[in-house]
């Protein structure tokens, strides 16, 4: 394991916020049980559960408090000087924080959607949804981490996109779902295991590309945004 | 022996200059860069050490520029002023980390040679959210040496330490100057650098206001008269007394006291009660009215 992603690691597990993750994916796991349980008809509890709770709100808000965390964190307590003052590529830096965040994202988020998955119809969809929420949680990672060097306030213009442009807008002008990594992770689960649980409009192409470029994309701007880290004066 | 080069290096804020136009070269030995709060010294060491753009000029580490450069790290330490260490780490671990990003050879001895540089082995496996501030600058300090580079920069490296700890910092700043390393470190405090460093660079309002031997530079700031607030049970008589002193050379009066221009800090300050006791003059209050930094800086821009 390299150095940065010990550092990174312990970090985000040394951190109080790390108990934020906790209580989401366990509502998400005990809403499933208790459907299941009470033998509601998947096709009622599904679509709110599996993509209203879990692929809408757990999959982008742990992905946002991990991703933002896992540089914006330093950044806040100005501990970032100590790895920065390195003669490291900064590649070198934003690669393995990439990797925490989107490994622990997905590895907190995947369990519980595989298991609600497979309570809901079947082991295939559990598998899809994991596999597809483990790519929406390096898109989404991606997306925080690169904010988290482009703002000041990472975490409120990750809520604006998760809550306002996904939540939202979604719903109501129909193209904005064509930037929606939600809608993204929708069509690749839809893909991998087809159910009548899971709908959207972006067809599965889009999906795979979007979620590549965004994934790319954002990842090589905060790359350069490190590059060109500049630390504040701290005399007033 | 590694030279940091300023050339003509100027950096705004929208409207606010924070540093304005300074060209300097930094050499092997120890150098002060003294200043009052506000004066640029951070912005500076922030774009010495590549972590802030020049908005004009540049800078530049044997030739190679420092900004968007990670390889000068190799060569350069930063011991920034805030302090900033990642608390759930021990100091071991803490300087282990940097020893190992820097790709040393054998990282574990390094981490060692560095503790042991700043006296820290008896506390290297607790938490470094256990220390106090001093130990804490020692850590910091520690994981900037680990590399043993040819330059180092400590933004107010003596914030927090107690006597003991400051002379010890000192110590070491002088063993790395003479073994041809070139260290900066900034203050806002006369005295501190006095005694680490003979050579000093004075910012005053982002602009180098002197630059040079430190003796030279305070024989100028004593040129100046010393200004004292007298205040006492006959101020008329005093004033008359004082007059007649060679080390005085200006008394004002007004209805709330004395204001003595003394050209001689030290004459001055013992001939008073002795002028007093002789007049029979109770002295109330005696204030050196301008002892800030700021106004001995002020002086310096005016000279």
């Amino acid at each position: 394991m390299s150095t940065v992603t010990w550092i990174t690691a312990r970090g985000l597990f040394g951190r109080r916020r790390f108990l934020l993750l906790l209580p989401l994916p366990l509502v998400l796991l005990g809403l499933a049980v208790l459907c299941r349980s009470l033998g509601v008809d998947p096709g009622e509890w599904g679509p709110p559960v599996l993509v209203g709770l879990g692929l809408a709100v757990v999959l982008p808000v742990v992905a946002l408090i991990i991703g933002t965390g896992v540089l914006g964190a330093e950044i806040d307590d100005g501990t970032v000087v100590h790895i920065l003052t390195k003669p490291l590529p900064r590649w070198q830096i934003v690669l393995p924080k990439l990797a925490v965040a989107a490994g622990v994202s997905a590895a907190t988020v995947a369990v519980p959607l595989y298991v609600a998955g497979v309570l809901a119809d079947s082991v295939r969809l559990g598998l899809a949804l994991a596999v597809a929420a483990a790519l929406g949680a390096l898109a989404y990672s991606a997306l925080f981490l690169a904010l988290s060097l482009v703002t000041r306030r990472p975490v409120l213009l990750g809520l604006v996109y998760v809550l306002i442009w996904e939540g939202l807008l979604g719903n109501f002008v129909s193209g904005t779902k064509v930037l929606s990594i939600q809608q993204y992770v929708i069509a690749l689960a839809d893909r991998i295991a087809p159910t009548g649980l899971l709908e959207t409009s972006v067809s599965v192409p889009v999906a795979s590309v979007m979620t590549a470029l965004v994934s790319v994309g954002f990842t090589v701007l905060a790359i350069d945004r490190l590059r060109s880290f500049s630390v504040a004066g701290e005399t007033s | 022996m590694s030279t940091l080069s300023l050339t003509g290096v100027s950096r705004w804020y929208g409207n606010v200059v924070a540093v304005n136009d300074i060209s300097m070269a930094l050499g092997p030995g120890v150098t002060g860069l003294l200043g009052p709060n506000g004066a640029g010294k951070t912005t500076l060491l922030h774009m010495m050490a590549g972590f802030l753009a020049p908005s004009r000029g540049t800078v530049t580490l044997d030739d190679e520029p420092t900004w968007r450069n990670p390889d000068v790290y190799r060569r350069l330490g930063l011991v920034s002023e805030r302090e900033a260490v990642q608390g759930f780490l021990t100091a071991y671990e803490f300087v282990l980390a940097s020893a190992k990003l820097h790709r040393l050879p054998d990282p574990a001895a390094a981490a060692r040679r560095a503790i042991d540089l700043v006296e820290l082995e008896s506390a290297q496996d607790r938490r470094i959210g256990t220390y106090s501030k001093g130990m804490r600058q020692r850590a910091r300090v520690a994981a900037a040496l680990v590399h043993d580079p040819q330059v180092l920069l400590l933004d107010e490296p003596f914030n927090g330490m107690d006597p003991r700890q400051r002379l010890h910092m000192m110590q070491l700043l002088h063993t790395l100057g003479d073994a041809g390393r070139t260290i900066l470190f900034s203050s806002h405090i006369l005295e501190e650098v006095e005694q680490v460093s003979g050579t000093v660079q004075v910012m005053v309002a982002g602009r180098l206001a002197a630059s040079g031997d430190f003796r030279t530079i305070r024989r100028l700031m004593t040129n100046r008269p010393h200004v004292f607030a007298v205040r006492s049970t006959d101020d008329r008589a005093l004033a008359v007394a004082l007059i007649a002193e060679a080390s005085v050379s200006g008394v004002e009066l007004d209805p709330t006291g004395l204001t003595v221009r003394a050209g001689d800090y030290g004459a001055f300050t013992r001939a008073l009660p002795r002028i007093a006791l002789n007049k029979g003059i109770r002295v109330r209050q005696l204030v050196p009215s301008d002892e800030s930094l700021e106004s001995v800086f002020s002086y310096l821009v005016e000279a």
